[in-house]
């Protein structure tokens, strides 16, 4: 083919009507043809609309059925991890349950006493590392000790480790982008729908565990918030997941 | 009715919600916004896939396909080749394609006659005046195309035939079925006012 004939497929190959030795020979066109891609981006956007025109109401188990379907499906991590995906979606509005239980213990006056891990005690908890890397080992060795996996988007899982013998909870991050200066990642347990500060996450990505701070007491679950540097009070932002603890 | 159903291009559909927010916070495994996601685009993707696929229950079995892949894969979307529905519907197209090509040799494809019988199976029921709007709009710009533009951008498109089947079976020489789909699509694409 010629690289006019490759041009004049354009129409087939949005439609999918070409067969798949032309198909790949027009692919290869596409690369390095700027005005082809342009033309292709168009006229896949007109194929969307005849689709669009032929819209259907779809059964309600197809719904179910596909709702059930994702819950077991491992999703993929993106090609390349865009700068700034995470603060653009945690301004966006709160979709998830622990953004409503924000909301209400916000709407209750701060019934919740929250722990603050201030910046100030950044020095004394420097002092308290060595001990709490004793504390680690211990929940992570416990004879109790379960674990819970739970997805913090973009392909980032965390993984909470409980003793409940010990009431203690260590965590473990991994793949999980790192965040512009002036932005940490912060724990916090779900007190049936209070969040109670678990402490910053230190060297996130790395796959180190970190010490939840605090007694696991009731938590029902734990959270992973970005909040501005030193930690915030109670969650600024939606959760990037929720893992609920093991029991 | 505003006087723009008269004008020669037709203003595009209305803004939908945020399909582009939407994937972004499904690719973080969001799944309230897959639901979301999946209400605005299910009903597209059902349709399409019927009118290629023609068996309901096939036709279910690749709708449901599609929308698990577009959870899967939602972290690859990207906003700059093109809108959340046409990367959507690009996909529900490429597997009911697919799905008719493998289970159908294009002997056993349906009649001819029946083939041609182009207009597609608008689902006259629909409730949704969107749906309504665009298929007006569709319909018009398709009765602007030459006879052979719409034939050929028809056969292709909602049956699912290659440019090759759809040359054998208007008796078109190769080269000529690929020009009038391309420049059917292009005359849709400037009736439908659509920009990319």
């Amino acid at each position: 083919m010629t690289a006019a004939d490759l041009h004049t497929a354009t129409g087939a190959y949005v439609l999918h009507a070409l067969p798949p030795t032309e198909r790949a020979a027009f692919e290869r066109h596409l690369a390095v043809c700027g005005a082809c891609a342009q033309e292709v981006r168009e006229l896949a956007a007109t194929a969307g609309r005849l689709g669009l025109a032929v819209a259907a109401a779809p059964p309600p188990e197809m719904k179910q059925r596909v709702l059930q379907a994702i819950g077991t499906v491992r999703q993929e991590p993106p090609k390349v991890s865009a700068p700034g995906r995470v603060r653009t979606w945690a301004r966006s509005l709160p979709r998830m349950a622990l953004a409503a239980s924000l909301a209400a213990a916000a709407a209750l006056g701060g019934i919740a006493v929250w722990q603050h891990q201030s910046a100030e005690d950044a020095r004394e908890q420097a002092r308290e590392s060595r001990q709490q890397a004793a504390d680690l080992a211990a929940v992570l060795a416990a004879p109790d000790a379960r674990s819970a996996t739970g997805k913090l988007g973009d392909g980032a899982t965390g993984t909470v480790v409980v003793s409940r013998a010990r009431d203690r909870a260590a965590f473990v991050a991994s793949q999980l982008p790192e965040l512009p200066d002036g932005k940490v990642y912060q724990l916090w347990f779900d007190d049936g729908g209070s969040m109670r500060s678990a402490g910053l996450l230190e060297g996130p990505g790395a796959g180190s565990a970190t010490l939840m701070d605090g007694p696991v007491g009731k938590a029902s679950g734990m959270g992973v918030t970005v909040e501005p540097a030193g930690g915030s009070r109670q969650p600024t932002s939606t959760p990037l997941g929720l893992v609920t603890l093991p029991g | 009715m505003r006087s723009a159903e008269n004008a020669r291009t037709t203003p595009p559909p209305p803004p939908r919600p945020d399909l582009d927010a939407l994937v972004a916070e499904v690719a973080r495994g969001d799944q309230e916004a897959f639901t979301s996601l999946y209400d605005a685009v299910s009903g597209p993707v059902l349709g399409l896939v019927r009118s290629v696929v023609r068996d309901p229950a096939q036709s279910e079995e690749v709708a449901q396909e599609v929308l698990v892949e577009v959870w899967r894969t939602a972290a690859r979307f990207r906003p700059d080749k093109g809108s959340t529905m046409t990367w959507v519907l690009t996909m529900a197209h490429r597997r009911a394609v697919d799905r008719v090509r493998s289970v159908q040799a294009s002997a056993e494809r349906e009649h001819k006659a029946a083939l041609l019988d182009q207009m597609p199976a608008y689902d006259h029921v629909t409730e949704q005046v969107e749906t309504r709007l665009e298929q007006q709009r569709v319909r018009r710009c398709l009765g602007a195309l030459t006879r052979l533009q719409r034939e050929a951008v028809t056969l292709a498109y909602y049956r699912g035939l290659t440019y090759r089947e759809v040359a054998q079976l208007l008796t078109m020489p190769l080269g000529t079925v690929k020009t009038r789909l391309r420049d059917g699509l292009i005359r849709l694409r400037d009736c439908l006012g659509v920009s990319a």
